[in-house]
């Protein structure tokens, strides 16, 4: 009977343990020092939107979490993936919002070719306006009730800022990548990037007023790795 | 018989289907080219117009067909509003170049300014061809500019740089589509230019034995001013036209100063000036709309004349004001920028000859009046265009007033108001002229008659509905509604929308209305009753010809002129003497 | 048919007319200290232009009701003395108005762009980009930082481009959406333009300036009432000329001193 029950205990371990998926890397991202003091939003050329922020939303440059952690963070395989090797677009659309004249969510990080599914969601039009340098450049108007935009890249460029041509705070990033090996940070810090094959990688951090950080890491054939990177905060003018 | 040497055929009738209505150099059927692309460009820019009228008053409409033509400009058939912006554009750009500047010009003009005098066909048969075609050749880039890029350019009729010159960092509108429209205007200068080359050399040295300049109609002394005023001012806009391309795709900075961020990218210009682009612009633009006027304000006179059976009062007054309008035209160009920021010392530069400038209008208007009192009018349909034309110029040209005084161009520049008076001027007023002319001439051009029920109906509709269009436009301006705006959202203008509401439907009502002027212009071409050689008593040289006139215009007979364009008014039952009736005995001519 | 004519010209130039009249859609109360005579002249304009626009239409009217050919062979008439009462009646007509109106409005237009702001008045710099306008302070120190197009980042709201980090004068530098003004003194706003052409109009204050790039240009005037008005643009400067818009508040001078302090805690 003692071996029976070893036995189930053994399937038990072996059932569970096939749910942790080989190879996830997830961490927080965190600052070093004081957050800088974020300017609030003049919102007062479009009262539609101004109304929607009471207290005026502040800008977006750094959004720090509880306890130090940095919201808006594009964590991301840089070095270590095989040459050559490619993978598949994933079907779901990614989706980007255009509500209460701000972008939702800030900081996107899609596939190339992966559809990415702008919705203008606010009662006045928008213009998204993604500066690529890499991919094509291009320059769309959203008035409300208008269909959703599709648009794909077609090459990695990380990152690419989107402007809105009629409301000049509205700031957004794009990410574009050939892998699928990549996370955005969330309003805790955390981030999780799943899936990634047993080796040894550079994973970088980007943060839009604070640049880069980047660390090494060894993922295993299976079981998580934890990872966490730290900026030193400066101030935002 | 020396005088043939002057009336020497100018070249032999030709054979064949091209030559005789494709490429041909016979004035009458490049008239007529110029008459149909007028046409063609009038519908373009009248749908243009609707769907920028619909579009103000019902801006969340789902207009499907739109969406499929453009995604880009309207995705799910909602208009965004730089769409907006490039309706707009085009279709002040076709108004004022294809229709107003082509039609009463290079139509009527060539058809009947070598009959008129007398002669058998324009100076330069060749280049007025090429003047033709080279205005057909620059409308195919301005409507390709739909279809390429990220659309038609957006900045208005005046294209004023930087917008116009940076290219696509300023928004969408502003790429290819810019381009094409630079290289479109820059090619109708050149046919403007070789075509009033033509028009001048024609009037001055064809005229027949008889015609002096004081007895020449004074469509002919029209056509001829205006001929002048294109001459000088197209030059200007062709060099414009010229250097804006330079700055949008040779990297120079004419009109482009430096520090500039446009989508937060600092531009690689400096040293240029925005303005000036305006005043080059405006110092062609401002003839321009003398030119858009002056051939209607002939038609009007003549055909006037003819329908009140009466001289027109003060000829030699007539002919000096027209001179004079002219003339003065090439010194306001200013007053499009008395808030441009040019220097505000010159603000009464421009005033002062502006306002000066109603003299001659008010002398024109009070001529007008004064050969309707005292007439016996003959109210066909193009008398009624013509009486039309003298209430719509007395509406149009009173808004000038305000318009030209600095102080008050502080509170109305760039409001409904500029839009009420340039609209009443050119776009009815002058339009009446191209229609007094077309309804007028159509029997000498085709041999028949337009049907003269349906002409009332479509002067009554266009008339009434045109002061339902622009007289409110006054209102909306002095209420201070902002113009070239795609929508009124947020702002003090929002109340205005009912308003709008009057505008679009009266502006709808009146397009379909001209509808029943196509059909009665096509319809007439062969079916129309049939016109002898003068239905309308009429005076001028081409009522002495047969209708339509003979390919060397008079046949083996050189008219020779006794007598003035105006000779009515001789009661009894032939109430008038041609220009090419024989001299009467004992009367000075 | 010429009777109809005659009838439906009269028609048309009395329900027009009676719109201007009735100032059924009219010019907004003025609020700036030369609305007063900018209005007066306006009223005259009207005046003269109106009594044009009645009697003209009015006259064209009764002609063509009057002088139809009745088929009766009578000959038409030819107006007395030609065309010199025409000419001598535009040229007298014309030649007053013009004298009269270009002298009455030199003075307005000479207050507006001749005459200097005095020292004390308020200055504000406005930055007009598409597609919204930004209003910059001096702040306390009276000063006002310089503008470094490289260091413009509306991302961070800084629409100027100030160097806060080295340049001492533009720290206390207050940046705004919104133009607040106080009442009863002259205010002068120099337009700087980020981008392309713009412009600067409060239908309210009677002001109306372009801005253009290269060029800064100063305008100066006094608001007497205190309101919230609208600064819109009327300048084509792209896709969202229409949207483009800011608030301008006239307060009071405790109010705006008090705005201001918020204002700069908020930089």
């Amino acid at each position: 009977m003692q071996h029976k029950h070893s036995f189930l205990v053994a399937l038990a371990v072996f059932a569970l343990s096939s749910f942790v998926s080989a190879g996830d890397v997830s961490g927080t991202v965190k600052f070093d020092g004081t957050a800088p003091h974020m300017k609030p939003i003049d919102m007062a050329k479009e009262p539609v939107c101004q109304k929607e922020h009471n207290p005026p939303v502040a800008i977006q440059a750094v959004v720090p979490g509880p306890n130090n952690t940095l919201d808006n963070v594009l964590v991301y395989v840089s070095k270590g993936l095989p040459a050559g090797k490619t993978y598949p677009t994933p079907g779901q659309p990614v989706t980007f919002d255009q509500h209460g004249c701000m972008y939702n969510p800030h900081v996107t990080a899609l596939m190339v070719n992966q559809d990415f599914h702008v919705t203008n969601s606010d009662p006045v039009a928008h213009n998204i306006h993604p500066l690529a340098k890499v991919n094509k450049e291009w320059n769309k108007s959203q008035p409300p009730g208008s269909a959703p935009i599709d648009a794909k890249f077609d090459k990695p460029e990380i990152t690419i800022p989107i402007k809105c041509n009629i409301h000049p705070w509205m700031r957004g990033y794009l990410a574009v990548f050939d892998h699928p090996y990549f996370a955005v940070s969330d309003a805790d810090g955390k981030f999780t990037i799943k899936g990634l094959p047993a080796g040894h990688y550079t994973i970088t951090a980007w943060q839009e007023s604070w640049g880069e950080q980047t660390a090494e890491i060894d993922v295993p054939a299976s079981g998580a790795k934890t990872l966490d990177l730290t900026f030193k905060a400066r101030p935002v003018y | 018989m020396s005088d043939a040497a002057v009336h020497a055929h100018q070249h032999t009738e030709p054979t064949g289907f091209i030559r005789k209505y494709i490429f041909s150099m016979d004035h009458k059927v490049i008239g007529r080219q110029y008459y149909y692309l007028a046409l063609f460009s009038v519908f373009i820019g009248m749908i243009l117009s609707w769907l920028v009228r619909f579009h103000l008053v019902w801006p969340a409409a789902h207009i499907p067909l739109l969406g499929k033509l453009s995604p880009n400009g309207a995705p799910g058939g909602v208009m965004t509003p730089e769409y907006y912006l490039s309706l707009l554009t085009i279709h002040g750009t076709i108004m004022v170049f294809f229709v107003l500047t082509t039609a009463p010009q290079g139509a009527f003009g060539n058809i009947f300014l070598p009959i008129e005098i007398g002669a058998e066909d324009m100076a330069f048969p060749l280049l007025n061809m090429l003047s033709f075609w080279t205005t057909f050749a620059a409308l195919i880039p301005l409507l390709l500019s739909f279809f390429v890029g990220d659309g038609p350019p957006i900045s208005g009729w005046t294209a004023y740089p930087p917008l116009s010159a940076v290219g696509s960092d300023a928004g969408p509108g502003l790429g290819t589509g810019q381009t094409l429209w630079v290289i479109s205007i820059f090619l109708f200068t050149v046919a403007s230019l070789i075509g009033s080359i033509n028009f001048i050399a024609t009037t001055l040295d064809l005229r027949t034995k008889g015609m002096s300049m004081m007895r020449l109609p004074i469509t002919v002394w029209a056509w001829f001013i205006t001929a002048i005023l294109s001459l000088l001012s197209f030059a200007v806009l062709s060099t414009a036209c010229v250097v804006l391309l330079l700055d949008r795709l040779g990297g120079t900075s004419f009109f482009i100063p430096g520090g500039l961020v446009i989508s937060d990218k600092l531009q690689p210009h400096s040293g240029g000036s925005p303005l000036l682009w305006q005043h080059l612009f405006w110092f062609f633009g401002h003839p321009e709309v003398y030119i858009a006027i002056l051939p209607s304000m002939g038609i009007i006179s003549h055909v006037l004349s003819t329908m009140a059976r009466k001289p027109i009062l003060g000829y030699r007054a007539a002919v000096y004001c027209l001179c004079s309008l002219g003339f003065l035209s090439f010194t306001v160009w200013g007053h499009h920028m008395f808030l441009s920021g040019m220097s505000p010392y010159s603000a009464f530069t421009f005033s002062v000859p502006t306002l000066a400038i109603t003299i001659p209008s008010a002398i024109m208007t009070l001529l007008w009046l004064g050969t309707i009192w005292g007439a016996k009018l003959r109210f066909t349909t193009p008398c009624m265009f013509c009486l039309g034309f003298v209430s719509l110029f007395i509406s149009g040209g009173l808004s000038g007033f305000f318009l030209a005084q600095p102080t008050l161009d502080v509170y109305l520049h760039a409001t409904y108001f500029v839009v009420a008076h340039f609209h009443l001027v050119m776009g009815v007023a002058s339009m009446f002229g191209i229609f007094a002319g077309t309804y007028y001439w159509f029997p000498k051009i085709y041999g028949r008659l337009m049907s003269d029920s349906l002409g009332k109906l479509h002067f009554w509709i266009t008339f009434v509905g045109a002061y339902c269009i622009f007289m409110p436009m006054h209102y909306l301006g002095l209420a201070g509604n902002v113009r070239r705006y795609a929508g009124f959202v947020d702002n003090y203008m929002t109340g205005l929308i009912p308003v709008h509401r009057f505008i679009t439907v009266s502006a709808l009502t009146v397009g379909a209305a001209q509808f029943i002027f196509l059909f009665n212009f096509l319809w007439s071409i062969k079916h129309g009753k049939v016109a002898g050689d003068n239905p309308w008593e009429s005076t001028s040289l081409e009522w002495s010809t047969s209708s339509p006139p003979p390919f060397n215009n008079f046949g083996d007979r050189i008219p020779i002129v006794n007598h003035g364009p105006y000779e009515y008014g001789l009661g009894g039952d032939r109430d008038f003497v041609m220009q090419d009736d024989p001299a009467l005995p004992a009367t000075r001519s | 048919m010429g009777r109809a004519f005659a009838v439906v010209v009269i028609l048309i130039t009395l329900v027009s007319a009676y719109f201007f009249a009735a100032h059924t859609w009219w010019l907004p109360d003025g609020a700036s200290s030369h609305a007063p005579a900018l209005d007066e002249q306006f009223k005259s304009t009207f005046l003269e232009a109106g009594l044009a626009f009645v009697l003209s239409q009015i006259l064209l009217g009764i002609f063509v009701w009057k002088y139809r050919d009745k088929g009766d062979g009578a000959k038409p008439k030819l107006f007395p003395g030609g065309a010199k009462g025409p000419v001598l009646t535009a040229f007298i007509l014309v030649g007053v108005e013009l004298v009269g109106l270009e002298l009455m409005g030199s003075k307005v237009w000479a207050q507006l762009y001749y005459q200097q702001p005095p020292a004390d008045a308020v200055k504000v710099y406005v930055s007009a980009e598409q597609f919204a306008y930004y209003f910059r302070y001096p702040g306390p120190d009276g000063k006002f930082g310089g503008m470094h197009p490289d260091k413009i980042d509306v991302s961070t709201e800084n629409f100027f481009g100030l160097d806060k980090e080295n340049d001492v004068d533009a720290r206390d530098d207050i940046v705004t959406g919104t133009l607040a003004i106080p009442v009863n003194r002259p205010v002068e706003l120099i337009l700087h333009a980020k981008d392309v052409n713009h412009s600067f109009y409060v239908p309210e204050m009677r002001i109306q300036q372009d801005f253009v790039p290269g060029i800064e240009i100063p305008i100066h005037f006094t608001p007497t009432k205190i309101g919230d008005y609208q600064i819109v643009c009327t300048q084509l400067c792209g896709l969202g000329h229409y949207s483009m818009k800011a608030p301008l508040k006239v307060l009071s001078q405790p109010d705006y001193d008090k705005w201001l302090l918020e204002q700069a805690a908020n930089q």
